[in-house]
């Protein structure tokens, strides 16, 4: 009996011990939010007072209205939101077309090309980011949001398709040869069939999509050099070159910019945690 | 045939460009003029390039730091984010959240974070009565900074470790009861050894995502600086290509890379055999 009692204590214990742990960690890791809303509430003055202050006094809310209009905040969201949804739309018409006939088609050679296309996963973006950018210059589309938006619609990312092809892989095939006797054509039965059952893996794909381009700084930075035409991310980093010591009005913008993803996370969140385990698992 | 987007963008965006990137490696090509054909002369010419080194230097130097402590910590938090306590959901998103902050947001806050008059660290080291540092104002204390910032965003391994976990059958932990193992006995002799292909898994991708990383920071944080102790091997090759126009010579670098990252991925493939557990691959 008393080690039975024992043994139930430190199992116990243990697990207090981890939540304890595991609230301390979760401490650090909001601190830096926690610190960045802070900050983006006070005078620059009180930013820099010791010792230091964790409450904004007074609490400075026209921060944010004030950051939003000393760069052309709407403007860059605008170009934002054009390139999210053409890439969005891209890819969630091509890669599910793709992700459907290397796994649930039946064509020579399909196999060999499928493991090629993975072969992609390894080619570091560095060595194709030149080549790219030239082809580009040569078609006489730099300045465009082409360069950005067109790739989608080439199968989105080797991820992607990969990812799909999984899901796809994983649903009955019954489903399509009923389908197919009742003279359905594959087009039709990829998207009234295998899309609609395949929301979770979609959403994944559609989440991923838009972390891509909303932080994406890279492309915006290589292929825009007009300032009307500059996306969010690149519009923060444009922002600290002008405004490097308002520090207050450099928190609310960063601020700003991360609420999207953080909803857009929220919403999707169960889909999501399992779509990369999707990716991580073969 | 369904397939065709997919199958054309591979060739357009991948494969077409990385055949690019060989030849023009061996061009002196710049936006301006006509490109030529010079042989090996751009690789020549990375022998006694002292910056080509240095940015090899630290690109190593950062992707060892930061996937070594990057599976430490977040293989730490996913065994005690696998333990059932109350509010784990919550504790996991708390985890993960840092992880979908764009990157451009995440350089501004760490910016703030490592200021050497005002950031929160050294209010932090000077409380506790350890000297203020210089982060990622110094020669010595950039990478070490950029390593502990980049464990600030292991969502993605974690998940990755997690799904690793309720993968291992309970009856192993069960047995492990019956011969009374502790729970240091159960980790080493049970979680770690079924845990291998996750881990190695988690490595790979670590190896070759830390190679290629570094460019936001660099670009928004320090410049390549102070005294180029930052010059990630990607800014390396975006100074080179598109501030500096010398497309031939930022091709010869990303060949290189590219040789690094498949010669790497080889190894870590050949190692793996002595340590990654396959329980299908059991004889």
């Amino acid at each position: 009996m008393a080690s039975l009692g024992g043994r139930r204590t430190t199992f116990l214990t243990g697990k207090t011990v981890t939540f304890i742990v595991l609230v301390l960690g979760s401490v650090i890791y909001l601190m830096p939010f926690l610190w960045l809303v802070r900050s983006s509430l006070m005078s620059t003055g009180q930013i820099f007072r010791m010792p230091l202050e964790w409450i904004p006094k007074p609490f400075r809310w026209q921060n944010y209205p004030q950051a939003l209009t000393a760069m052309p905040f709407f403007r860059y969201l605008f170009n934002t939101l054009i390139v999210l949804v053409f890439v969005e739309a891209g890819t969630l018409l091509t890669a599910p077309m793709a992700a459907f006939a290397f796994s649930r088609l039946r064509w020579r050679g399909r196999d060999l090309l499928f493991f090629i296309i993975l072969t992609s996963l390894m080619i570091p973006y560095a060595v194709t980011l030149i080549p790219t950018f030239i082809l580009w210059k040569s078609l006489g589309f730099v300045n465009t949001y082409l360069p950005l938006t067109v790739p989608a619609w080439f199968g989105g990312s080797a991820y992607y398709i990969f990812m799909l092809r999984q899901f796809f892989a994983g649903l009955p095939i019954e489903l399509d040869e009923a389908a197919y006797l009742d003279g359905a054509t594959p087009w039709q039965v990829l998207w009234k069939i295998v899309v609609p059952l395949s929301k979770p893996a979609l959403i994944t794909v559609a989440v991923f999509t838009f972390l891509g381009v909303w932080g994406d700084l890279m492309g915006p930075i290589i292929y825009l050099n007009d300032a009307k035409k500059y996306t969010l991310a690149v519009g923060l980093t444009i922002f600290r070159g002008a405004y490097s010591t308002k520090w207050n009005l450099l928190m609310a913008a960063s601020s700003v910019i991360m609420i999207p993803p953080i909803v857009i996370y929220f919403i999707g969140q169960n889909y999501f945690q399992r779509g990369i385990v999707m990716t991580g698992m073969k | 045939m369904l397939a065709l987007p997919g199958i054309v963008g591979y060739f357009l965006w991948v494969l077409g460009p990385t055949i690019a990137a060989i030849f023009m490696s061996f061009t002196n090509w710049s936006l301006a003029g006509k490109p030529q054909w010079i042989g090996w002369e751009n690789y020549a010419k990375l022998f006694n390039d002292f910056i080509f080194k240095k940015s090899l230097f630290v690109t190593f130097y950062y992707a060892i730091g930061s996937v070594v402590a990057g599976l430490l910590v977040s293989f730490f938090w996913a065994l005690l984010l696998n333990v059932k306590v109350p509010g784990r959901s919550l504790f996991r998103t708390f985890f993960f959240i840092p992880s979908i902050t764009p990157s451009v947001a995440v350089a501004m806050v760490w910016l703030t974070l490592y200021h050497p008059q005002f950031g929160l660290l050294n209010h932090i080291f000077k409380s506790i009565g350890l000297p203020a540092l210089r982060w990622i104002y110094d020669e010595k204390q950039v990478i070490p900074a950029f390593i502990v910032m980049s464990t600030w965003t292991i969502g993605y391994t974690i998940t990755i470790f997690l799904a690793g976990l309720q993968g291992i059958p309970e009856y192993l932990y069960e047995a492990a009861m019956l011969d009374g193992a502790t729970w240091w006995h159960k980790l080493c002799h049970v979680t770690i050894p079924m845990m291998t292909p996750t881990i190695f898994f988690n490595l790979l991708m670590g190896v070759i995502g830390a190679l290629q990383g570094g460019f936001t920071q660099a670009y928004i944080m320090t410049s390549g600086g102070p005294n180029y102790s930052s010059m990630f091997y990607t800014y390396y090759i975006f100074l080179t290509g598109f501030q500096y126009g010398k497309m031939g010579y930022a091709c010869a670098l990303s060949v290189i890379i590219f040789a690094i990252i498949i010669c790497l991925t080889v190894i870590i493939f050949r190692t793996s055999r002595y340590w990654v557990y396959y329980e299908a691959l059991r004889k």
